[in-house]
């Protein structure tokens, strides 16, 4: 393989690994305080990027500057995030966390199916696009290759920006540090007089805004269409999977990971492409059952 | 008990009447059974503690098998098909089972549905094999020799679905009863425990594996069949999600939750396909949420709560 499409790839899969990332992050912390696997995060994900296209293509239609749209999606999607990740974790969630687990999973997956009807109903089944800002960002060269700023610059940007915040967040102050203590132990936090469900309402919104971000930042570089949510969620699983669950830090080595993996096989091995990130969730799963950089729970005899 | 038992014999009576009475029904009952086996599958694994949400692998994969052994067959006979199907689904249950069975909970899911996923793209992808999305034929299979024309012959795999439910409805009942079933709850209640007790879970969990994944198979044979149609469709990952909803609406757990399940999550959303093109997923979803918020037991459990309320003082439902 020569330089050019080496270079490619990695661009690629770096652009990729950031839309990834942001769908997991949300995932893996939801998981490590609430310990709640949430299939709805596709759900939300599809919607921020619905809202991104439909805000994109009213920009373009009213002559504005497709600058505008970058302000715009960002606080559509985190509206549009907190909104329904207040309303679903205060009205449904809230109900389910003495469930069992299987149980738990299963009202998060009717959550998803009841997203993606109102995505239909709402947007309807035809494909959105919105591509007018990547155009306007124009295309940097990297190592003489052209690429479009918008995937090679504000992508990734994004996603350590959203990495490094979130780092911040959790280590360096007093909600951040609520939230670790919850859960790490929610029963002592409980005991010092944290208010649980508070930190759970807390951290779901944040991941449903993080999902919708991710949407809303990947919609102008594809086709918004149905039944993305669904692709989003099986890898964003793989990832989080992968990585260990509850990892913040990891769920970005392995998205990384993953999305090179793919970059590289739709280059070298197109008929693969798609069943990279399992490849590569086996092989690490086989190794270190708990994941990458998951630890071993403690059994009760 | 015995009350209950009569029931079902009515029940599955009037099961068996129902095609002679609306003939439109009998392609709607096979499918519903179809699913009710693959669900059966889900409720083996279900009395684990462990759910797959990639059970939809073994449906497809049998009905593969099913479409291959027809093909190399000229034709093939319905019940060699339905074996070779189930046969084909237990030694690729074995091979994923040797795999899966090391990892608990969320991470049995997942993989679980990352096998099935990875079957879905290489049935796409590897269409001068599989007939990539557009699926493989599979022409209508002789019974016992005979070939039969259309009417007839949906008929006749309406009751050959239906005594295969019964027959395999029971075993699986005798099975979950029996020690290795006794021992597959154990690893739901206390691992630890079982493995003092000299009981290995991997095997017995292995062994319930293999199972359920043959369930499925014979379900996804069924389906196949009645269609006429293999696609990749059968593997994708809704469909798993779809017997997992099932068995949870059914009540998980039991035997007979897995076949009501089936019957009324098809029928609703026969109706409401017709009724809200756009919103039966809506709707499913809906009621998806009241079941695990108000009802966990699912209809088995709804039906003992009922029937509870009416039994003498003094005699508990079960």
């Amino acid at each position: 393989m020569d330089l050019i499409i080496f270079t490619l790839a990695v661009l690629d899969g770096l652009a990729y690994a950031s839309q990834v990332f942001m769908v997991a992050v949300g995932m893996t912390l939801i998981f490590g305080v609430m310990r709640i696997l949430n299939i709805a995060h596709g759900g939300f994900y599809a919607i921020g990027a619905y809202l991104s296209a439909g805000i994109g293509l009213a920009i373009a239609s009213a002559g504005l500057s497709p600058w505008l749209h970058l302000p715009a999606l960002v606080i559509g999607a985190a509206m549009a995030g907190g909104v329904l990740g207040l309303v679903i974790e205060r009205f449904v969630l809230r109900y389910i966390y003495v469930k069992e687990e299987v149980l738990q999973l299963l009202v998060t997956f009717a959550i998803f199916m009841i997203l993606e009807d109102v995505q239909r109903l709402v947007f309807g089944v035809q494909p959105y696009a919105a591509s007018s800002l990547v155009d306007a960002m124009g295309t940097i060269n990297v190592l003489g290759i052209p690429y479009n700023a918008y995937q090679v610059l504000l992508l990734p940007g994004v996603a350590v920006l959203t990495l490094v915040g979130l780092r911040w967040f959790l280590h360096h102050t007093l909600l951040g540090h609520l939230i670790t203590a919850t859960a790490e132990d929610r029963e002592a936090a409980t005991a010092m007089g944290v208010n649980a469900n508070r930190v759970f309402l807390l951290t779901f919104t944040i991941g449903t805004v993080l999902a919708a971000l991710g949407g809303a930042f990947a919609a102008p570089t594809t086709a918004v269409q149905l039944g993305m949510g669904a692709d989003m969620i099986v890898l964003s699983f793989a990832v989080v999977v992968t990585a260990g669950l509850g990892q913040v830090e990891g769920a970005a080595v392995t998205a990384v990971l993953i999305g090179l993996g793919r970059s590289f096989a739709i280059y070298l091995m197109p008929e693969l492409d798609v069943l990279m990130p399992y490849f590569i969730m086996m092989l690490v799963l086989l190794v270190r059952p708990n994941g990458l950089f998951g630890t071993v729970q403690t059994r009760k005899i | 008990m015995r009350g209950g038992r009569f029931l079902l014999l009515g029940v599955v009576a009037l099961i068996a009447l129902m095609p002679l009475f609306a003939p439109w029904s009998k392609t709607f009952l096979v499918l519903a059974i179809a699913k009710g086996l693959a669900v059966l599958g889900i409720v083996v694994l279900l009395r684990a503690g462990q759910v797959s949400f990639g059970h939809a692998l073994f449906f497809a994969a049998s009905a593969y098998v099913a479409a291959f052994a027809a093909r190399l067959l000229g034709g093939g006979e319905l019940l060699t098909l339905l074996v070779i199907g189930a046969l084909g689904s237990g030694v690729l249950g074995l091979l994923v089972g040797l795999f899966v069975v090391r990892y608990r909970y969320i991470f049995f899911g997942m993989l679980n549905l990352a096998f099935s996923m990875v079957f879905y793209a290489v049935l796409e992808k590897f269409y001068h094999y599989t007939g990539g999305s557009d699926g493989l034929i599979l022409s209508r299979p002789s019974v016992l020799g005979i070939g039969l024309e259309r009417l007839p012959f949906e008929y006749t795999l309406f009751y050959v679905a239906l005594a295969t439910a019964a027959v395999l409805g029971w075993l699986v009942h005798r099975y979950l009863n029996s020690a290795p079933g006794r021992a597959l709850a154990a690893i739901k209640t206390n691992e630890t425990r079982l493995e003092y007790l000299g009981i290995s879970a991997r095997g017995t969990l292995l062994v319930a594996y293999v199972i359920s994944a043959m369930l499925a198979g014979v379900g996804g044979t069924l389906a196949a069949v009645m269609q006429g149609l293999v696609t990749p469709e059968y593997a994708y990952w809704v469909r798993s999600g779809e017997f997992v909803f099932i068995a949870i609406l059914g009540g998980a757990g039991h035997v007979l939750g897995a076949f009501a399940g089936a019957l009324v999550y098809e029928g609703v959303r026969m109706y409401l396909a017709v009724l809200a093109a756009d919103m039966w997923q809506l709707l499913l979803g809906v009621v998806l949420l009241v079941i695990v918020l108000f009802a966990s037991e699912g209809l088995v459990g709804l039906w003992h709560r009922i029937s509870g309320r009416f039994a003498p003082a003094g005699r508990e439902a079960s």
